[in-house]
This record gives C-alpha cells, sequence and structure tokens, in this order.
C-alpha cells in the first residue's frame, strides 16, 4: 500500500490556543480512516488542516503517492448558508467540476457528463432538475457526495455525514461510502457513530483530551485501552 | 398631452434618454450581483459600502471649496494666486467619480478583509465605518458648502433625485464602459461566483483560489454601488440590489432561473419608475425602489398562495 498522506507531529489550533498536538499518522491509498473524538476535540479542525484551510501550527502535513493537496474531494459539515440555496442538484453537483475547468468561463461536455454520470451512480439522477432545499436530508448528502466526486476519485474526506439523518439513510450512506472505498477511493470520515466506524473503517484515529488517543488499525483498535474506554461496558462485556 | 405624446416629447431630450440607458444598465448590473450578496450573507457589505460612497461624494463636491478656504487663510490675501486657482479649478472640474470609486474599492476591500477576521466582529465594523462616512460626509458639505442650497445638496446624494437628470456625456459613457465591464466579468467567472457563493469552504479545498473571486465580489460590489449613486443615490442603492434578489428568491428555485428573474425585474422596476417618474414628476430613485417593493410583495403572496395551494 502506498501512503498518500503522512501527518507528521502536527499542532492544530486557532489564535486563541491550541485544540490538538502531537498528531502522527498516515493514509494509504484505499484505506478507510475514521476519525473519532468527542465534540469540540478538534476533528473538523484537522480535516480544515489537511485540506490547508486553516493552517497547523507546528509539524507536517505531506502529500505523496501522486496526491496533490488539492485532488481531494470534500463533504463539509452543513452549514445553515445551504439549507436555504436556491439552486438546482444538477448546478451543485457540476460545481464539483470547477478545478477542472480552469480559467474556462463554462464546463466542457465531458465535464458535464462526468455530473450526469456520477449523479446515476449515487441514484440521485431523477432529481437533477430539482432544488436542492426541497431534498431530504439523506439526498442533499447524496448531492454533495455526488460533488465532491466529480472534483476527484483519489480521496474523499467526509465531515459527520450522517448527522442528522434518519437510520435508513445512515445506512444507507455508510453503504454508498463503503461501496466508494471498494472501488479504491481513499475514504476519511469524521463520526461519532463508533459501531459504524468498527463495521467500515480500516483505520481509527482517536482524538481527545487535546492530543492523538490512538492511531491504528481498527481491529487493535478493539484492543487498545482508548477503544475500552469510549465503547465501555459493550466491549468488556464480550470478553 | 397624452401621456404617450409626452414621453415623446420627453425622450427627444438627450439627457432623458441617458437617464434610461443608465438606469436599465445600472439595475441590470446590481440585480445580478444582488442574488451572491444576499445568499452570501454579504448583503451589509453593500449597505455599508453606499454610505463610504456618500462620504467620499461629500468629499469630492467640498474639495474645490475647502482647499479654496484654507489656501485664502494660510497666505492672508484676499484673492487666490493663479496657480492656487488652477488647482480649485481642476478640482472642480474633476469628475465625482475619479474620488469616489477609489474610496469605496478600498473599503469594499477593507471591509472584506475584516468579515473573515475573527476578533473584529465584521458587522461592528461595517456599522462604525457607515456611520462614520455619513457624519463626515454631512459635517464637509455644512462646514465647506460649494452652493448655497445645502440641504438641497445633501438630499440629491441621498436620494439621487436629481443628478440621474444631470448627466453629462462623460458620465453616461463611464457608466456604459463600467456596467459592461460588470456584466462582462459576471458571465465569464458565473461558475466560480456560483461555486464560491455556494460553498467557499468546498471551493477551497478542490484548489479554487476562493480568496480572489470573493475579492472580485467585493471589488465588483464597490464599482456597482458608485454607478447606482447616480441613479438612486446612497441610501437607495440597498433596496436596488437586495429587492429584486429577494422576489426572484420567492419563487425560482435554481441559481441560474434566480439570476435571471432578478435581472428582469430590476430592468423592468427601473424603466417602469424612470416612465412614472417622467410623467408624474415623481423623484426617480424612489420611484424604481417602491416598483421594486411593489413586485417584492407581489412575489411573496404568490409563494405563499402556491405553497398552500401545495400542502
Ligand atoms: N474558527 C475558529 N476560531 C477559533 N476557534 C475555533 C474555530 N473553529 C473551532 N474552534 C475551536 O476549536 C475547537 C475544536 O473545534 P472543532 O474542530 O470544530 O471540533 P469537532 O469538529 O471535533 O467537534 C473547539 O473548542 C472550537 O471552539
Ligand atoms: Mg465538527
Amino acid at each position: 500500500m502506498s501512503a498518500q498522506m503522512v501527518c507528521k507531529n502536527a499542532s492544530l489550533g486557532y489564535e486563541d490556543g491550541i485544540v490538538a498536538e502531537n498528531l502522527d499518522f498516515t493514509i494509504s491509498k484505499g484505506d478507510y480512516l475514521c476519525i473519532l473524538g468527542e465534540n469540540g476535540s478538534g476533528k473538523s479542525t484537522l480535516i480544515k488542516a489537511i485540506l490547508g484551510l486553516q493552517p497547523q501550527v507546528s509539524g507536517e502535513i505531506e502529500w505523496c503517492g501522486g496526491v496533490r493537496k488539492n485532488e481531494i474531494g470534500y463533504l463539509p459539515q452543513q452549514t445553515v448558508v445551504q439549507r436555504d440555496f436556491p439552486a438546482s442538484v444538477r448546478e451543485i453537483v457540476r460545481s464539483g467540476c470547477l478545478a477542472k475547468s480552469g480559467l474556462r468561463p463554462f464546463y466542457s461536455k465531458a465535464e458535464k457528463e462526468l455530473a450526469e454520470s456520477t449523479m446515476k451512480q449515487l441514484g440521485i439522477g431523477e432529481f437533477a432538475r430539482r432544488c436542492y432545499r426541497d431534498l431530504s436530508g439523506g439526498q442533499q448528502q447524496r448531492v454533495l457526495l455526488a460533488r465532491a466526486l466529480c472534483a476527484t476519485r483519489k480521496m474523499l474526506l467526509l465531515d459527520e455525514p450522517v448527522t442528522g439523518l434518519d437510520p435508513k439513510a445512515q445506512h444507507d450512506l455508510y453503504e454508498l461510502i463503503a461501496g466508494l472505498n471498494r472501488e479504491g477511493i481513499t475514504i476519511i470520515m469524521v463520526s461519532h457513530d463508533l459501531t459504524s466506524a468498527i463495521k467500515y473503517a480500516t483505520h481509527i484515529l482517536h482524538i481527545g483530551g487535546r492530543k492523538q488517543l490512538f492511531f491504528g488499525k481498527t481491529a487493535d483498535y478493539l484492543k487498545s485501552a482508548s477503544g475500552m474506554l469510549f465503547t465501555g461496558t459493550e466491549m468488556n462485556g464480550n470478553e | 398631452m397624452s401621456n404617450i405624446e409626452k414621453l415623446q416629447y420627453y425622450f427627444e431630450f438627450p439627457y432623458v434618454r441617458y437617464a434610461f440607458i443608465v438606469g436599465i444598465l445600472i439595475s441590470l448590473c446590481s440585480s445580478l450581483l444582488g442574488v451572491t450578496l444576499v445568499l452570501k450573507r454579504f448583503s451589509f457589505i453593500g449597505d455599508g459600502l453606499s454610505h463610504v460612497a456618500f462620504g467620499a461624494m461629500s468629499l469630492s463636491t467640498t474639495l474645490p471649496v475647502m482647499i479654496k478656504q484654507y489656501a485664502l487663510s494660510w497666505s492672508g490675501e484676499d484673492k487666490l494666486s493663479p496657480r492656487m486657482q488652477g488647482v480649485v479649478n481642476w478640482f472642480g472640474g474633476l469628475n465625482d467619480m475619479y474620488i469616489v470609486l477609489p474610496v469605496t474599492l478600498v473599503c469594499a476591500v477593507l471591509l472584506l478583509r475584516t468579515g473573515q477576521n475573527t476578533k473584529i466582529k465584521g458587522d461592528a465594523a461595517v456599522a462604525m465605518l457607515s456611520v462614520g462616512a455619513l457624519a463626515v460626509g454631512y459635517m464637509l458639505m455644512n462646514r465647506f458648502p460649494s452652493r448655497a442650497n445645502i440641504s438641497g445638496d445633501v438630499c440629491s446624494t441621498l436620494f439621487g433625485s436629481t443628478s440621474i437628470l444631470t448627466l453629462k456625456r462623460e458620465d453616461v459613457w463611464l457608466c456604459i464602459v463600467m456596467s459592461v465591464a460588470v456584466i462582462a466579468i459576471y458571465l465569464l467567472f458565473y461558475n466560480k461566483i456560483f461555486s464560491v457563493t455556494f460553498d467557499e469552504s468546498f471551493t477551497k479545498a478542490s484548489g479554487v483560489n476562493a480568496d480572489s473571486y470573493n475579492l472580485l465580489i467585493a471589488v465588483v460590489t464597490a464599482l456597482i454601488i458608485v454607478l447606482a449613486m447616480n441613479l438612486v443615490g446612497s441610501l437607495l442603492i440597498s433596496a436596488l440590489i437586495i429587492f429584486p434578489a429577494l422576489s426572484a428568491m420567492r419563487i425560482f428555485k435554481s441559481f441560474r432561473s434566480v439570476i435571471i428573474c432578478s435581472a428582469v425585474i430590476s430592468v423592468a422596476c427601473a424603466a417602469f419608475g424612470i416612465i412614472v417618474s417622467i410623467l408624474s414628476s415623481t423623484p426617480v430613485g424612489s420611484t424604481i425602489v417602491v416598483a421594486d417593493l411593489g413586485v417584492f410583495i407581489l412575489f411573496s403572496l404568490i409563494s405563499a398562495f402556491v405553497g398552500k395551494a401545495r400542502s
């Protein structure tokens, strides 16, 4: 497995202080990394650092294995602004091709076709002309996922993608993402949902108390102390 | 005279035709950008900038008087030297745009910066700047009156009541060139503007330089505000920017249809407002804005009824 991103001793923070320090982990092609941690532990900040939106305070985040910093598909934590935004599904998905289109003022035929085929792949082809704000939460996430896939087929970064969805929609989205991972797309996902993290992820990164509590294979996580703490009695009962 | 004859009569005057062309172009530009500003929650920047433009406009109209007064008091004589008189005349003949535009542009960039800064609250900065500019502007106009009628001057700068009918040919050309530039920028960067408006973080993450497009949006906003001062005056500019976008968003559901609808509403209201103001001699700016307001109420009612019928 070739490494795609190496995070070396990185510390994250804002002007008013450090959020998390000494983060050390590696992501290889085809990995499915779940980032676990409590609210406010710095998961979204880590995602922003990986994307270069909020540079790390110290340490390094290096890209290798043919992935460039800007070749990441990103599914942000949903913002309020987007909830009432007048835009059709097609317009949003096409905007994923923006970086490819460079300075060209319109999308090429190939880019438009990519958008159409991605919408079909994610099962939202029939909604192409519908308004984004009229869709259900699960459908909205698929639209954003389709947009991210138009930007890249190498790596996806998802920040709490299932939050606010009903259990069925959560399950469907997890299966969809797992399917993409099987196609060879590297997945980095922030999640609260430990059960699904253990079920789908190949690797776990657990941050808390301003530092890295665990990084490694999911199986090792289950054996480790921080896994025990986080999963609680449920795991103790099994042993 | 019937209304048609009256219109025909008026449209024979070049300044009425100029006013019409300029009005249509300005309303088109402001509606295009209005959608982005409203959706990005940037409409407060438009409001702040319009007050800055008022301050700059006051500065520009009072500058010759100011220079004259200070030159006289320094030299202690009761007549200006020929060189000084030249300077005063030069400033007097200078098109206001050359002062208003740079000042507004600089403030647009500054406001955008503070809006992104977490330490200074963006809205407080805007409030500070706009109230400050209003105060300075009004004070300048009182302290250095360029004409006898101060309140008339202030009123026309705030509400644009007369300035559109006093446009010079040079103003009209400047306005046409700037409008065409704004429309061209909008068309060329339409996809980028959409993406930056909808989701800035995603746009940045996919490797597009979102900051430079934000800057572009701020610069174009400043351009439009300076242009629109001629039409509706600085207090009513926000209405010109916000109303058509809000009306269109009541009914239409895709970005492109919202933009097109908002442009149509804005141009129609501007044309209607200018014609009505000629026929019944109401102030141009407020007539246009009242028309925009009417359309907004109409569209809100329609969307309420459609919503009820659906559910
Ligand atoms: N833009 C910001 N400026 C300053 N502090 C921030 C900012 N965003 C988040 N924080 C702080 O950083 C910490 C981590 O936030 P975040 O990464 O969003 O947590 P998580 O996503 O794990 O819930 C929080 O304490 C939060 O208050
Ligand atoms: Mg978060």
